[in-house]
């Protein structure tokens, strides 16, 4: 029986063989273990060897052509005997055909051979495979949760299972990582109202004697930001009380010229913006692993608006006049009024200052505005008896309570501060030099 | 029970086995007439003579090879490395021999036999002396690999290891041999995978193995003075490890250190830190931390070397860190 | 001016002839204790392993299977030289040219070839290839393919044998490139000062992949055993009679005296290391040359001028092993590739514990 002989495999990787040279024409006997030709793979010049004996009857691929791996090359078989058959389809020897086109249709050939039978590529597995999953994985990501909130995964767990919003936990952990005692505090306290609203308790409030308001952006951005300063920042508090005397008959008199109208809040703002110059201490702020000190001052001015308040910043103000204070500060306030106050107008502040004295507040303490070092929470002037000379007269003091973060400013540095406040509103024309 | 030293139970180990079962030898360098080079076989020459307790040459590939020969041919060979330092010579017929020959021959072959010696650092022997090898033969399928902490451990562990059919890694510490502790009488076996929890506590888990157990346990004596309680866990066998165990104490702590004296990049940290987040994500309160020796290798000078080992200190800081109290 | 440094340290660009072979021994069959009868066996076993091999390659080629195969053609007459010699329950070790060995031990044609494709059947069901035969039952014991890494187990083999006083030799085959490992010089070492029953022969087939031994061993090869005061000698390999009369020999002193052997047998592959080497660091005049000395031809030859067979008895074994063969390759492509659970078994897995995913 007549026997085809193939191009052999003769490196791992080739994919086909340049037939170098014949060592046998047609019609030749051959011995099993005889080279019969030279054939040119991508590594080397192989010998090409048969396993079986008989005669040449066939030849199909002449030296210098290209023959597939597992082409024909030729057929052994008994001399005379009929090989017809064996002649069909294509063959590494289909004449004066362009050999390019003869490459390509047998690569391609042998592509589908490989997915027929495989479908596996021994070196990037099942590709199609991989390509479903990969989309897959795409359509995962796109649709996963938008929320940016850190969370330890068992503090997520604890919250979906207790049915509270990470988004109204304050996280304590690193970058502000919710964990698992923000949620035990969180449910132990039950103080936040969205929290209350949520728990089964909410069957003991009396129905209809409650009104739920959506949050606006700027409740999220004071919740968010003063929280995270109120459990970030160590604070602590100085009180100090300022007889404003002097300041009031200072205010009478500069307020006479035409066109000025200089307030209480001007004078604090100027002090604290002087006393600010001479401690740069307090002037600064904590960025993780150092301490930065700023050689300017801005000093931001807490402003109410109907759903929250706003902080513009008077920029220098150390070096601003009381007038030009004055003016920027009432500019700020109509604009936050119309909602007209620009993003950069509310950055950049080194320390605030917040006033509640047009309501009659004696005193109060506030809470941190980050980045700042302290902030300054100012009181109504009042009317109080006090011993002058030995002799209890009538007085104006005012109240002011700095709240300072512990890790960048200590007791006695603020409280160094505070004096040098005092002194300026007591003695308002030091300022003014 | 008897309190005997860290070589007292390891060589209660090998002398019973070696009484219930004659075709067990020992090999390895020093291990006969000079009575084993850290005394673990002392007596022993005495007791079994030439033909089972056999002297080597300093051959490590020779006598791992020879021994592995052995096994296939139905001997169960207790190969002592003078210390894994030395092993490295020989590793070439620990994974492709050992580790290998019955999965490649189709279970036709068996390999009972038990590599031991110590492990690890041993006080200033600087960068060849000083590497804890569990992370690089725990990668390679086929064997199994012990590191006991304590003496009664040790016993029921290298029994266990020595009745296998298959290579058990035991590893041992020159600066344990001395170290007491009580050891059951009789027998005592202590399966493969079978982890211990050594301490119990609520606020953190501790995996610690080998030498890094002791560190584990300083450290948990101080931070029980400032009021955290942390759980140990030894898993004593690095493969097969008890994961189960470790996955269930994180369940209950949240958070977990893992105190390894191996190099981080690829060590045994890295690997229960991933089973951790895989088995128990929605548990955890904090990101796995790992206390271990750093990449690179040991040097000799005195402090440099206390830079290089794990401290109960370190292990306090990640304590620290993964219970947010810094 | 003398350049100290020479022109390099491995000497390039000239191709040595490799080996020249020792003679082989004027001893008849009869003289070796072979009766007229023993030598078609022996004819039998060095022809099936030359077929089978011949439609191995045939089979690689047509891409039936992957990996390397490395051929033994042409060294023959030392497998069944050895199988031979030795008792049935002598332990044999070889290294990663080893499908030859197996066959002369009895291995069965099918389950070798299934083992070349991969399939369940395989005499190491499919999990060890080409490099990795196993036949225990053969007490053929691999197959090993870290070069040299053998040699030590072989010792041990012999520690247990003589351990339990059992009269078995351990023989252990390696290559000329096995020589220069430290493996081979820790065991010598061993295997004289512990007196192991064991053989190790070192078939020099003149090349180490493809540097001639010239150019990679210094010295004479079985000299590196006087280093160690082991018993040596160089035998020709292309020879099967030369082959048994030693090996015969030396297994008799190792019974008796339980001391190992060093043997360098010199033969030659035609083949080139694995498939795809063409062969250029040798000539084709070394290869004719060494063609000239076939081991089969030689048998062959020998039966017939002794006329203990005529030529259609030995025509009669050729057909009947081409049928082996074929039904060999049959054997294989029939049986099935090993069940994907095969992956996890006869190693050591933890069934809870997934390392594995």
């Amino acid at each position: 029986m007549a026997i085809l002989i193939d191009m052999p495999k003769l490196s791992d990787t080739m994919e086909e063989g340049v037939i170098a040279k014949w060592n046998v024409k047609e019609g030749d006997q051959v011995n099993s273990g005889d080279i019969i030709a030279e054939v040119e793979t991508d590594k080397a010049t192989m010998d090409v060897e048969v396993f079986d004996s008989g005669t040449i009857l066939k030849i199909f691929a002449k030296e210098g052509e290209a023959v597939p791996l597992g082409g024909k090359m030729a057929i052994i078989g008994e001399e005379g005997e009929d090989i017809s058959s064996m002649l069909d389809g294509d063959s590494g020897s289909e004449k004066k055909e362009s050999s390019e086109k003869k490459k390509e249709e047998s690569k391609s050939e042998q592509k589908e051979d490989k997915k027929e039978s495989k479908d596996f590529d021994p070196l990037f597995g099942d590709i199609e495979k991989d390509e479903a999953s990969s989309q897959e994985k795409e359509k995962e990501e796109s649709s996963s949760d938008d929320s940016r909130l850190k969370a330890s995964p068992l503090a997520r767990k604890m919250a979906e299972k207790e049915g509270i919003k990470l988004s109204d936990v304050n996280g304590s952990g690193p970058n502000g990582r919710i964990i698992k005692r923000d949620i035990e505090q969180f449910d132990k306290s039950a103080s936040k109202p969205a929290a209350a609203s949520k728990s089964a308790d909410s069957s003991k409030v009396v129905a209809g004697a409650h009104e739920d308001t959506p949050i606006s952006q700027m409740r999220k951005a004071i919740a968010r930001r003063l929280s995270e300063s109120k459990f970030t920042n160590p604070h602590f508090y100085e009180t100090i009380d300022i007889d404003m005397k002097q300041a009031i008959a200072a205010r009478a008199q500069l307020n006479e010229l035409p066109d000025v109208k200089i307030s209480f809040n001007d004078f604090v703002v100027k002090a604290a913006a002087v006393a600010l110059s001479q401690h740069p201490k307090v002037n600064s702020s904590w960025m993780g692993d150092f301490i930065r000190q700023y050689n300017e001052v801005h000093v931001a001015v807490a402003v109410a608006v109907p759903d929250g308040l706003v902080t513009p910043v008077v920029r220098n103000a150390d070096k601003l006049g009381l007038s030009a204070i004055g003016e920027q500060v009432k500019t700020f306030a109509q604009k936050a009024k119309d909602k007209k106050l620009q993003p950069d107008e509310m950055e950049g502040s080194t320390f605030t200052i917040s006033n509640l004295g047009m309501f009659g507040i004696e005193e109060f303490t506030a809470i941190i505005n980050p980045p700042n070092a302290c902030i300054m929470a100012v009181g109504a002037i009042r009317d109080v008896p006090v011993v002058e000379n030995g002799t209890v007269v009538p007085g104006k003091r005012m109240k002011v309570t700095l709240s300072s973060d512990h890790r960048i400013v200590d007791g006695a540095s603020a409280a160094e501060f505070l004096q040098t406040f005092r002194k300026l509103l007591e003695n308002p024309m030091n300022m003014l030099l | 029970m008897a309190v005997l030293q860290f070589r007292e139970a390891i060589r209660e180990a090998l002398t019973e086995e070696m009484q219930r079962d004659e075709k067990i030898i020992l090999m390895g360098e020093e291990v006969a007439e000079y009575d084993g080079a850290y005394k673990v076989t002392q007596g022993m020459y005495k007791e079994f003579g030439g033909k089972r307790i056999i002297d080597t040459p300093i051959s490590e590939l020779g006598f791992a090879g020879i021994g592995v020969g052995a096994a296939m041919n139905g001997l169960r060979p207790i190969i002592e490395f003078m210390t894994f330092n030395f092993a490295v010579v020989g590793i070439d017929q620990i994974i492709n021999n050992a580790a290998k020959l019955r999965h490649m021959s189709g279970g036709q072959i068996s390999i009972p036999i038990v590599f031991r010696g110590p492990n690890a650092s041993g006080g200033q022997l600087a960068a060849t002396h000083s590497v804890a090898y569990e992370t690089i033969y725990a990668h390679i399928p086929g064997l199994k690999v012990m590191y006991p902490s304590e003496p009664g451990d040790a016993k029921g562990m290298l029994k266990t290891a020595i009745r296998d059919n298959d290579p058990v890694i035991f590893l041992e510490s020159e600066q344990m041999y001395g170290m007491k502790g009580e050891v059951p009488d009789g027998e005592n076996l202590i399966p493969f995978g079978k982890g211990k929890i050594k301490r119990e506590g609520s606020d953190v888990t501790i995996v610690a193995h080998g030498k890094m157990y002791h560190v584990a346990k300083q450290a948990a004596e101080q931070l029980a003075k400032d009021g955290v309680e942390a759980e140990i866990i030894d898993p004593r066998t690095i493969k097969p490890l008890d994961i189960e165990m470790i996955v269930e104490s994180v369940k209950k702590t949240n958070r977990c250190v893992v105190v390894d004296e191996t190099h981080p990049f690829c060590g045994f940290s890295a690997e229960v830190g991933f089973l951790i987040q895989r088995e128990a994500f929605d548990y955890l309160d904090a990101p796995v931390q790992r206390v271990t020796i750093p990449d690179v290798p040991a040097p000799f000078a005195k402090n440099l070397l206390e830079l290089w080992l794990p401290s109960p200190k370190q292990v306090i800081e990640a304590v620290k860190t993964v219970t947010y109290r810094n | 001016m003398v350049k100290k440094s020479g022109d390099g340290f491995t000497p390039t660009g000239k191709v040595y002839k490799s080996t020249t072979l020792p003679k082989p021994t004027k001893k008849k069959h009869t003289d070796l204790g072979l009766k007229d009868d023993d030598l078609l066996p022996l004819f039998h076993s060095m022809y099936k392993q030359r077929r089978f091999e011949e439609r191995a390659a045939q089979m690689y080629q047509k891409g039936k299977f992957g990996g390397f195969l490395h051929l033994y053609i042409g060294q023959e007459a030392v497998s069944s030289g050895t199988v031979a010699a030795l008792n049935d329950d002598d332990d044999i070790l070889g290294a990663y040219r080893v499908h030859g060995m197996a066959l002369a031990r009895g291995s069965d044609p099918g389950r070798c070839m299934a083992e070349l494709f991969g399939k369940k059947t395989g005499v190491s069901r499919g999990k060890g290839g080409s490099m990795h035969f196993f036949d225990l039952e053969r007490h053929f014991w691999g197959g090993h393919a870290i070069v040299g890494a053998h040699i030590p187990l072989a010792a041990g083999m012999a520690m247990a044998n003589k351990y339990n006083d059992n009269g078995r030799v351990v023989i252990c085959f390696f290559g000329d490139g096995a020589v220069d490992q430290g493996s081979l010089n820790e065991t010598f070492n061993m295997a004289q000062l512990w007196k192991l029953p064991v053989i190790f022969v070192v078939e020099n087939n003149g090349y180490s992949m493809g540097t001639a031994v010239e150019r990679h061993s210094a010295g004479e090869l079985h000299k590196r055993a006087d280093a160690y005061g082991m018993k040596n000698a160089v035998v020709n390999g292309m020879d099967v009679f030369t082959i048994i009369e030693k090996v015969q020999e030396v297994a008799k002193d190792v019974r008796e005296t339980n001391e190992p052997w060093f043997l360098e047998v010199k033969t030659y592959r035609y083949r080139g290391h694995s498939m795809s080497d063409p062969g250029n660091y040798r000539t084709k005049e070394e290869l004719e040359e060494f063609r000239g000395f076939d081991p089969i031809e030689r048998l062959k030859t020998y039966i017939l001028k002794n006329k203990i067979a005529k030529e259609e008895d030995l025509k009669a074994i050729e057909d009947e092993i081409e049928q082996i063969v074929l039904d060999a390759i049959d054997f294989a492509e029939e049986s099935d590739f090993p069940d994907p659970k095969e992956l996890y078994e006869d190693t050591y897995t933890q069934d809870d514990y997934p390392y594995h995913v």
